[in-house]
């Protein structure tokens, strides 16, 4: 199959980008879109020139890693997958393909598709745990959860921390991000004592990372390589709502003794 | 560096097997809470292994520096595990012990792995599961809310604990933010895009790393009190394996070249069930995980060059080999067998798909007899994730598979401590070759790293700083700053070849060398061929290879040239090690042993040893000193699944 990318390139961070095109004849229409730019880059390399960096690692849909618009569309035209699961077969032969970073300020561009994603890191680091340091932890079998609270704690948890939902979403939200984590330890009993401070902490770090509020479009959960729902985030605004109500004042710890 | 081999001493404390850990933690000298914020420990990676020790180590108290080089430590490899994780709970009831998961794995291992160190595995499996729990990895459950389990190759108990196909995923996902809950209080200096380049051995002892940042290029250094390596295994030599792209063995083969001895590196695990290589362009392979055994049967056609459709093939012109060969174990025998047997009907010419190499997992009976919709409870991701490769659909066409690279038990060589031959220096998880022996059981990597992290290293790391008279290292000293250079100016090197072929043309000539001659089955006469080729290809690439851009930014294709340059080396020792090793153990099928009907044959009274190779300097030929495996406990016995 022959293809004509037009690629966006930027050498470094706050460095003006620009959009170039580049020839992809003779690609497999089993190659997946990764493969396909690993063709290109090898083709750029003979050549002398630089490759077109991209963030990749897995290649099986599960490291979050690979992240670029496709023809406009987070990960592309495949549901349900991330970009390294999209094949050429999905393309038409001919075809002019548009490849872009996640589109977010809170994600800045590294370098041409590489973005620096780590505000999702640090809106783990405000909440999205559970306290259980190592040793202590009672048996397995003594924490009851019922099939369907486990399945659907484990829908919410397959989220791979790519960031299309905020590439996707108009006001660049990363409500599904937050809101997946929140589902999923807040649907768990070992889950449940740190249910409000969790949620008002990752709540109010999304804000101090700039990402924009939700207003509902739905766009995040087409893009989401999981298929993770909105619902969650339905869930996120009744837990923030009721943590924001119930909140008690933090005491300062510790006995006299 | 050159001159002599230098024992190694495994330092398995005395006493009854059963009682050794115990008794150890006991014997071990504690740091006590106001000191542990006084020491500094550096973690390198942040897989399973590396996630749980950074993070136990720092609730403990110690100061941690974390080093990745992804952008998040929650894209560490590990993530990729699917089916499951060991663990000896016999919750179903079914006879599970901590010995008979310890026997399991030192027989999986086809009796290559220290006894000690196995025991203590099976011992701390079940705590693992506790601490998972604790945290939230929503394992699967049954409807009574308890947990579920399934079984996995090698094993005749169902002790898997998983959560879908993800277990990996939830597992990393657990010991991830137990992490980032320490870097949020400051207690863990996380440092994404950086690469280890370089070990700092200062009179002796691990106290830090040189690194280089991906993004601005930087090479800096990294001083502690001891270092840990997490780094995971070196599968990506072979070029084509189940790895993640970015997965490599440089840390591990600095740290050897500093010093500290490699032990195994011919134990490759070849996994039975990877979706078949379809072109040129072909950049990695992907694993359906062996829990499908559970269900799937295997088979070919039982006459070669049989082009039906496998649904137009009568039951009667079947080979259902596994369950023929082996039918105590069946379509769950281990891998390392599973895989040989593969082979060995595609080289019969009986495989299936478009090359050949190819044999059928086939679930229509399991359909038939448990209806499509338990299936897709069971594997509905990984059907999925079959279909949108291959284009076919699983529950009307048998899956096509073929073996492919997916561990490594060989690695750095450690003590009961987890310490390396350099003193300070810690490997834990799949960097490491404690565990496995000569073939790993499935769901027993996660175990691994996870026993490593949570459980052990953080007890044997107190007794080493505890023990230990450390000076104080400047950041600025002298010895850092030249072996800073020494990084530096490799790198550079690589950016001043200006060759005409890129890296990944060289590396996939080097996986070819490797898969064809150091892979599923081994001889002298491919080895020597092997160890000839690689050297050669070595120096091609010093010569000729492109590496566009600077070392000032991210440069993904430097980053891949260091890689590949390394694997260049270790390729080289791995042949090596497989040629001195006339045995056939486990993953290590060498031609010239085996039995009558084609299996592994083991030579307990010259090969029962762990190969302990010690680097000699340029030009020299490595060194090796031999571990003694002492079998006190498990009876040495011929493998047999029959």
């Amino acid at each position: 199959m022959d293809f004509t990318l037009r690629v966006w390139r930027q050498a470094a961070p706050g460095t003006p980008g620009r959009f170039v095109d580049y020839p992809a004849p003779g690609i497999s229409p089993d190659a997946s879109f990764l493969e396909m730019l690993d063709v290109v880059n090898e083709r750029l390399i003979e050549q002398g020139h630089e490759p077109i960096a991209f963030s990749h690692d897995c290649r099986e849909g599960i490291c979050g890693s690979c992240a670029m618009m496709i023809d406009g569309v987070a990960h592309g035209p495949v549901a349900g997958a991330a970009a390294c699961q999209v094949h050429m077969r999905s393309f038409r032969t001919g075809a002019r393909v548009t490849i872009e970073p996640w589109r977010s300020v809170a994600f800045p561009v590294i370098k041409d598709l590489v973005t620096d994603r780590s505000a999702l890191d640090r809106i783990i680091q405000a909440g999205g745990f559970i306290t259980a340091p190592t040793g202590g932890a009672r048996d397995a079998n003594e924490i009851l959860v019922p099939k369907d609270a486990a399945d659907a704690a484990m829908d919410a948890a397959s989220c791979i921390g790519c960031g299309a939902c905020v590439a996707a979403c108009p006001n660049g939200s990363a409500s599904l991000f937050t809101a997946a984590k929140l589902t999923h330890l807040g649907l768990l009993p070992q889950g449940q004592p740190e249910r409000s401070r969790r949620t008002l902490g990752m709540v109010a770090q999304m804000d101090r990372e700039h990402f924009g509020h939700c207003t509902l479009f739905g766009e995040c959960q087409d893009a989401c390589p999981k298929q993770i729902s909105i619902d969650a985030i339905a869930r996120m605004n009744r837990d923030y709502l009721h943590a924001v109500i119930t909140a008690r004042p933090e005491r300062s710890g510790g006995g006299t003794g | 560096m050159t001159g002599q081999t230098r024992a190694v001493n495994a330092r398995v404390p005395p006493g009854p097997l059963e009682t050794k850990w115990e008794r150890h933690k006991f014997d071990m000298k504690l740091v006590s809470p106001a000191n542990k914020r006084k020491y500094t420990i550096i973690v390198v990676g942040t897989g399973l292994a590396g996630a749980s020790a950074a993070a136990t180590l720092s609730e403990l108290g110690y100061r941690v520096i974390g080093i990745t080089y992804h952008d998040s430590p929650r894209r560490a490899h590990s993530i990729a595990a699917q089916g499951g994780i060991n663990a000896a709970k016999n919750y179903p009831n079914d006879g599970d012990s901590i010995f008979r998961l310890f026997y399991d794995t030192i027989k999986g291992g086809d009796f290559r792995a220290r006894e000690a160190n196995v025991y203590r595995l099976a011992e701390v499996s079940a705590n693992i599961i506790d601490q998972c729990v604790a945290q939230g990895v929503p394992f699967a459950r049954e409807y009574g809310g308890l947990l579920a389990n399934r079984s996995f190759g090698g094993a005749q108990v169902s002790r898997t604990f998983y959560a879908r196909g993800q277990t990996g995923q939830q597992l990393l996902l657990g010991a991830y933010q137990a992490l980032e809950r320490q870097i949020g209080r400051g207690a863990v200096d996380m440092h994404p895009h950086m690469e280890m380049l370089d070990l700092l051995v200062i009179d002796g002892r691990a106290r830090g790393i040189v690194a280089r940042d991906l993004i601005t290029g930087q090479v800096q250094s990294f001083v502690g009190d001891a270092v840990v390596l997490a780094t995971g295994g070196y599968g990506n030599v072979f070029y084509l394996s189940t790895n993640a792209r970015m997965s490599n063995a440089t840390a591990i083969w600095r740290a050897y070249k500093r010093g500290a001895a490699l032990a195994n590196p011919c134990f490759t695990q070849i996994h039975p069930t990877c979706i078949p290589v379809s072109g040129d362009y072909q950049s990695k392979l992907t694993l359906m995980s062996e829990s499908l055994r559970n269900d799937g049967r295997v088979w070919v056609p039982a006459r070669g060059g049989d082009a039906r459709a496998p649904g137009d093939i009568p039951e009667a012109e079947r080979d259902y080999y596994l369950e023929r060969k082996y039918p105590a174990f069946g379509n769950l025998a281990p891998r390392d067998i599973a895989s040989r047997a593969a082979k060995q009907v595609c080289d019969e010419g009986r495989g299936v798909g478009p090359a050949g190499l190819g044999v059928y997992l086939d679930f229509r009976d399991a359909i038939q007899r448990l209806g499509a919709g338990t299936i897709a409870d069971r594997y509905g991701n990984l059907f999925e994730m079959y279909e949108r490769i291959t284009d076919e659909d699983p529950y009307r066409v048998p899956m096509r598979i073929y073996p492919a690279v997916h561990y490594t038990m060989g690695g750095l060589w450690v003590d009961y401590n987890l310490m390396s031959t350099v003193p300070g220096l810690h490997v834990i998880g799949e960097a490491n070759f404690s565990d496995h022996g000569a073939n790993r059981l499935g769901a027993s990597a996660l175990m691994q790293g996870l026993a490593d992290g949570y459980f052990i290293l953080p007890y044997t790391i107190g007794d080493y700083l505890a023990s230990a008279k450390l000076a104080r290292v400047e950041a600025n000293g002298p010895e850092v700053r030249a072996i800073e250079a020494d990084v530096a100016q490799r790198t550079q090197r690589l950016l001043a070849i200006k060759g005409r072929r890129t890296v990944d043309a060289f590396h996939r000539q080097l996986g070819r060398i490797v898969w064809e001659k150091c892979g599923m089955a081994r001889n002298d006469a491919g080895l020597r061929e092997a160890l000839a080729e690689i050297p050669q290809l070595r120096a091609e690439f010093w010569e000729n290879v492109a590496v566009p851009g600077t070392g000032e930014s991210l440069n993904q294709a430097l980053e891949k040239a260091g890689r590949v340059a390394d694997f260049l080396e270790l390729a080289e020792l791995m042949c090596l090690d497989a040629l001195q090793r006339t045995e056939s153990c486990g993953a290590h099928f060498r031609e010239e042993s085996q039995t009558a009907d084609g299996e592994a044959l083991r030579d307990d009274e010259h090969f029962a040893y762990a190969a302990a190779w010690q680097y000699a300097g340029e030009g020299n030929a490595p060194l090796v000193a031999k571990e003694p495996l002492a079998f006190e406990t498990v009876h040495l016995s011929q493998r047999s699944y029959k």
